[in-house]
């Protein structure tokens, strides 16, 4: 373990120096002995598994917990943080994963709720609007101060709270997984305000897991792993690869290893699916896709442009409102629906994008978890009572060969890390040997070292003749595990390109529908 | 568990003797009060202010009980005969049973009850006339009133009320064979005893449609249909005991049924010896029942009132007039 | 805002910190006992001396035979309510009409033992009753379910408006049509005597032994049953499966091809048919007869007994005989010293509620801080086993 502090040396004291921060949540001790030291002005990276304890860590600094023990000085005062409110007055803020607006209030609104400056909301709200604008000038936060949240686009709503937090007078940001929701060029857009700001003298602290991004734009990482600090780098001096390795523990394979695709008769067929919710929202319109045996095709998309919705239909959670859809010879359409238990009889299994909400129940216990969808299956029930003792035999067994940890099918779903769920999840469904496997964000929250285990399974299912269809925001698991890629935007289909010729910039525009704008302007 | 049992069982057999020995000083007499407890402004409590005026005069203290779950009826008269009670007396007909089964096993213990008949040789039954109480203020109402209009607000609906009703409706169509009567119950639940802005709704409603003299027997609503009363200009009849003085001037009269007095006589009896078992029908006659003439209400009274309400009454206590028991068939004939 | 942030994965699964003895045997313990101390209190001021109260209400419950009996009887009436509601709580639903379906319950049974008294012997009555009361029980329960099913029209409204209609459609019933003619009561005439469950007294005395009297019935064994039952179906069969995976999480149910809208169905008949059997302790047991009022709030108090119990069977047993021990000694202290109206033993229940029910949560966090006290810290990185 390396002494705390980077090299950037400088007259001034760090913005954040954390002494020996330890944290336990009952057995589990989320922090050990951790140091970090955060110069002034500057962009620094915190890396991780899940479950490494970035997340604790950056609550105790923002005063959501306090530390068992420790030391947390900001500007070279020990400052202690009792709650986010010291967090604040200390002037540090955070921009959440998921953003605390509120989608019925103004953008001047949220940037005020919580700092209005008196129970009338009329000067506040012009002091406000002219510090917005020399934000915005600053930094380059475009954003209509009078557009309603609920109307922004996602890039835009992140915009709202960088601004709520500088608004409050913050000049040490802590930024949580922030590009999760964001296509690439938004993405890229955020980094150049990221920078405007570090110019400017704020002091960055940027948790993510893409180690593409810690390169892009950190001035300094330090790699966490099993609740303590176990590097402090200097970005300019490490790469990809030693990071990983530091993260993991171990040698890491960042690349997915595969052969050519040899793709087979077409398995599942979708004719013009589409869909309207509840509310009336067209959701899927005129879906048109072929899956065969022995390929993956990857669904490329920002999220909420209906690959969820296309999930469900194709698993028969929902039927189309209109088109067909024919799993082997099997016709489905909004008249003749197909549940899910039938859907799993056509020996079609479906890995949900959202694990916690859908792919399992969290106070179920692992084995119970394990044949959630399979469990009138005459294995694992008799004509009244399930057969326990042969389902836990049967978890134990997929836990062994999906090295899914602790194994214990006793333990509750929710008391594995998000890799380990994950794994059970999928050695439920690929353990069936399904012909047509749908795999929605195979990876969303799970660590480097059971990710490089997840494609492998993929691949191997494909090698075995079963049609994979992969719905990933990671644009980058989509181009190294697909053999073709269609891309989504506002539920339809807008372009597919086979793997081979595709790149990342490419697809990234096609998300955000760009080029058919650009080519509906060039018609025009 | 078990040794806890024991400890707690030689405690209790001790706590016990010493009680015994403190009981057989005195018999005291003792009340198992209904659902709805003493202070339901109606029937308990009228329980309750006779038993309080025995404690007071004679300076002889009671035991107590409020039954909160049928099971709690048979449990609190058994115990109150445990313990060596006498006479226990149960309120309300919901009571009978239990009293039935008490006096069987406590063959030496004396029971009463109100509202109810139970056949054993130690249980002293009291029963209403309700009837030809109601009919009295039947026959004053129909007097009473310009519109040849009344109305009845009964609380809960249950026969006992309805026999009420039936009683007041004999009463004022012998008055005025034309007249109309509207009749409400307020509910169908035991709130409907408790329930005065429903009541005052009832009435109100009642007076728009014509009525300018309401009945109301049920309980602590009839405070909501005597206000209503009152605001309106319109006449009320109290019920059960003396309400005449609530509103005077709008409060044309009350029918009296002296649960009060039935419940003081029961304890008194018992402890001068003038106690007997049977039935004790209070009515007119008995003087269980009445209708209420006091200083309020005397103005409201005419002489012509006072004179047939006076015959109704003799003609009734002397059997020239039968008011029917809807309770006897269930039936209230028109 | 505080409250919605995010939690770490460290805290979603904090109910695993404490050991199952503290957190389900000492916990509930610790917040009775506060209970008490509340009402120990209260009683003081109220003049009164609580040491002498809660002897009386100790010796009330559990003291003598006579006591013991009237505890484990309305025990009995809170295991079917505590159990119906549990049921319903692990298909993620709310059933609060427990007394209305506890109330319709024993208007079966009552239809049957008027129907049949006069025909049948005990042995053959029995048996139909039962089904009786988990029909009535069931169907009234149903009526709700299918509107939340089918309508979305929330369970607790609906369960909660057809308490009120049970009441009064009872009242109605007892009034007009059940009443024995000529009897000012509205109550049924007596059943015959074929149609009496024997007393828990009576039974005994089969085997000679003989105990005082009391209302104690053969129904304590059937909820008994009734709790290994609900084990069994919630936690070994596949319907209780399912419905603890609709309960948990309705939308997982769906992806894995379970129906929601059946399992509500399913689950609130299960839980209205326990309701029902109220009906077969008060009216077959105890009362011999159809009367008004006779679910005396025990549907509502089974809410607070499913919640202490955990929604688990052998909590609920325990939990009802601690409100069953509070129903009788409660009655028992009214009845030994007048000062206590029933009132104030509705404020100590009321309190048991609050403090076991409502804040079971507020002594959690204390609780874990002073026994990871107690504890050396657990070996190094367990975290590492996570990843």
């Amino acid at each position: 373990m390396t002494a705390a502090g980077s090299s950037t040396s400088s007259a001034f004291p760090p913005a954040i120096e954390l002494r020996g921060i330890n944290k336990h949540f009952g057995p589990v001790q989320a922090n050990r002995d951790v140091d970090l030291t955060v110069p002034v002005g500057t962009i620094h990276g915190i890396v991780g598994e899940n479950g490494a304890g970035k997340s604790t860590l950056m609550s105790i600094l923002y005063g959501f917990y306090q530390a068992d023990s420790g030391v947390i000085e900001v500007g070279g005062q020990v400052c202690p943080i009792h709650g986010p409110e010291y967090a604040l007055a200390a002037g540090i803020g955070m921009v959440h994963q998921h953003f605390m607006l509120v989608d019925i209030f103004t953008v001047l609104e949220n940037i005020l709720l919580g700092a209005e400056g008196g129970a009338l909301l009329g000067p506040g709200m012009a002091a406000a609007r002219a510090e917005i604008a020399r934000l915005e000038a600053d930094y380059g936060l475009e954003v209509d101060p009078d557009a309603l949240v609920g109307d922004l686009a996602v890039g835009l709503r992140q915009r709202v709270e960088l601004l709520k937090a500088l608004y409050r007078g913050a000049n040490i940001l802590i930024l949580d997984e922030p590009t999760g929701v964001l296509t690439p060029q938004e993405a890229e857009r955020l980094f150049e305000i990221l920078t405007a700001m570090r110019d400017r003298g704020v002091t960055i602290i940027l948790i993510t897991h893409k180690l593409q991004e810690i390169m892009a734009i950190t001035d300094n990482v330090s790699v966490m792993r099993a609740g303590q600090m176990v590097a402090h780098r200097e970005t300019a001096q490490t790469t990809r690869e030693e990071l990983a390795e530091l993260m993991v523990g171990r040698q890491v394979l960042l690349r997915v290893e595969k052969s050519a695709a040899d793709p087979g008769d077409v398995v599942l067929h979708a004719d013009g699916l589409s869909l309207i919710d509840d509310a009336g929202v067209l959701r899927l319109d005129g879906v048109s896709l072929d899956l065969r045996a022995g390929e993956i095709v990857g669904i490329a998309g920002v999220t909420g442009n209906g690959q969820s919705e296309l999930l469900e239909v194709l698993s028969g959670i929902r039927p189309p409102s209109r088109g067909r859809l024919s799993v082997h010879d099997r016709v489905i359409d909004h008249d003749h629906p197909c549940e899910p238990e039938e859907m799993r009889d056509l020996n079609l299994a479906h890995v949900p994008e959202d694990r916690q909400r859908m792919g399992m129940i969290s106070a179920f216990a692992a084995w119970e978890t394990a044949i959630l969808g399979y469990h009138r299956d005459p294995a694992y029930t008799g004509p009244i009572l399930l057969k326990t003792d042969a389902i836990v035999e049967d978890t134990d067994g997929k836990m062994d060969r999906f090295d899914v940890r602790p194994a214990n099918p006793q333990l509750t779903s929710d008391s594995f890390s998000g890799g380990n769920q994950q794994k059970l999840v999928l050695a439920r469904e690929i353990e069936r040997r399904p012909d047509i496997l749908l795999v929605g964000q195979p990876t969303r929250g799970v660590d480097i070292g059971a990710i490089e285990f997840i494609h492998r399974q993929l691949i191997e299912m494909r090698h075995a003749g079963c049609a994979v269809l992969l719905v990933s925001v990671e644009l980058e698991e989509i181009l190294s595990l697909s053999d073709r890629i269609l891309v989504m935007f506002e539920g339809r289909i807008v372009g597919e390109v086979a793997a081979a010729d595709a790149d990342a910039q490419m697809i990234g525009l096609m998300m955000a529908n760009a080029h058919e704008t650009e080519n509906a302007a060039a018609n025009g | 568990m078990k040794k806890l049992l024991t400890i707690l069982n030689a405690s209790a057999v001790l706590l016990a003797a010493t009680a015994t020995v403190a009981l057989a000083a005195d018999k005291m007499p003792a009340v198992v009060f209904d659902m709805g407890g003493k202070f339901d402004k109606s029937f308990n409590q009228g329980v309750y202010d006779g038993v309080e005026k025995f404690r007071k005069e004679t300076g002889m203290k009671y035991r107590e009980f409020e039954v909160k779950n049928p099971t709690q009826r048979e449990q609190a008269v058994r115990k109150m005969a445990q313990r060596g009670s006498d006479p226990v007396l149960g309120v309300g007909f919901a009571q009978a049973s239990a009293i039935e089964k008490g006096a069987k096993a406590f063959p030496d213990t004396r029971f009463a009850i109100i509202d109810m008949v139970v056949m054993q040789p130690n249980v002293q039954s009291i029963v209403f006339k309700e009837h030809e109480g109601s009919f009295l203020v039947g026959v004053l109402a129909a007097m009473a009133s310009k519109t040849g209009k009344v109305g009845f607000v009964g609380g809960m609906d249950i026969p006992l009320i309805r026999r009420f009703e039936c009683g007041y409706i004999h009463g004022v169509k012998h008055a005025m064979a034309s007249a109309t009567v509207y009749a409400n119950m307020t509910g169908t639940t035991p709130s409907a005893w408790n329930d005065p802005t429903k009541g005052a709704e009832l009435a109100k409603s009642q007076f728009d449609r014509g009525a300018d003299v309401i009945f109301a027997a049920a309980g602590g609503t009839g405070i909501g249909v005597y206000q209503a009363a009152k605001d309106n200009g319109k006449y009320a009849i109290g019920v059960d005991s003396n309400q005449n003085h609530l509103h005077p001037g709008t409060m044309l009269t009350s029918m009296l049924k002296r649960v009060d007095v039935a419940a003081y006589n029961t304890f008194k009896s018992a402890s001068d010896g003038s106690w007997k078992s049977g039935i004790q029908v209070l009515g007119l006659k008995e003087g269980g029942i009445d209708w209420a003439l006091d200083e309020h209400n005397r103005d409201l009274i005419t002489p012509a009132m006072k004179a047939a309400v006076d015959k109704a009454k003799a003609d009734i206590i002397a059997g020239k007039i039968m008011v029917h028991d809807y309770m006897s068939d269930n039936k209230c004939p028109k | 805002m505080r409250t919605k942030q995010k939690m770490p994965p460290q805290m979603a699964n904090g109910s695993a910190k404490l050991p199952t003895w503290v957190d389900i045997g000492l916990l509930p313990l610790i917040n009775v006992a506060l209970a008490f101390v509340v009402s120990g209190l209260l009683i003081a001021t109220l003049g009164q001396d609580p040491f002498e109260a809660t002897w009386i209400m100790l010796r009330g419950a559990f003291g003598y035979e006579e006591s013991l009996g009237y505890t484990f009887y309305y025990t009995t009436n809170f295991i079917f309510t505590g159990l119906a509601v549990a049921v319903a709580f692990h298909g993620g639903l709310f059933n609060i009409g427990g007394e209305g379906q506890a109330y319709i319950g024993g208007l079966g049974v009552a239809i049957a033992c008027l129907a049949l008294d006069q025909y049948l012997p005990f042995g053959l009555l029995l048996p139909i009753c039962v089904l009786a009361a988990a029909l009535f029980g069931a169907g009234w329960a149903f009526i709700p379910a299918y509107l939340q099913a089918k309508r979305g029209s929330h369970v607790v409204i609906t369960t909660i408006m057809f308490n009120f209609i049970a009441a009064s459609l009872m009242v109605y019933l007892l009034v007009n049509v059940v009443i024995k003619p000529g009897q000012m009561s509205p109550e049924s005439r007596e059943f015959a005597s074929s149609a009496w469950l024997p007393y828990m007294h009576e039974a005994l005395a089969w085997f000679g032994w003989e105990v005082a009297q009391s209302p104690l019935n053969l129904s304590l064994i059937g909820a008994l049953v009734c709790c290994v039952l609900v084990w069994g179906l919630i936690w070994h069969t596949r319907w209780g499966y399912e419905i603890r995976a609709v309960g948990a999480n309705a939308e997982a149910a769906v992806y894995a091809g379970i129906s929601p809208s059946k399992i509500i169905i399913l689950a609130m008949c299960i839980s209205g048919a326990l309701s029902g059997f109220v009906g077969i302790n008060e009216l077959m047991g105890v009362q011999h007869r159809l009367l008004l009022d006779f679910a005396a709030g025990y549907g509502f108090t089974g809410i607070a007994v499913s919640l202490m119990g955990r929604n688990h069977p052998v909590g609920i047993i325990l939990a009802g005989l601690l409100f069953g021990a509070l129903y009788q000694g409660g009655a028992e202290l009214a009845f030994e010293n007048s000062a206590f109206s029933p009132d104030l033993i509705v404020v100590i229940q009321g309190l048991v509620v609050l403090f076991s029910g409502a804040l079971s949560y507020m002594l959690r966090g204390p609780m874990e801080r002073l026994y990871l006290r107690l504890r050396p810290p657990p070996p190094p990185p367990i975290a590492s086993v996570e990843a």
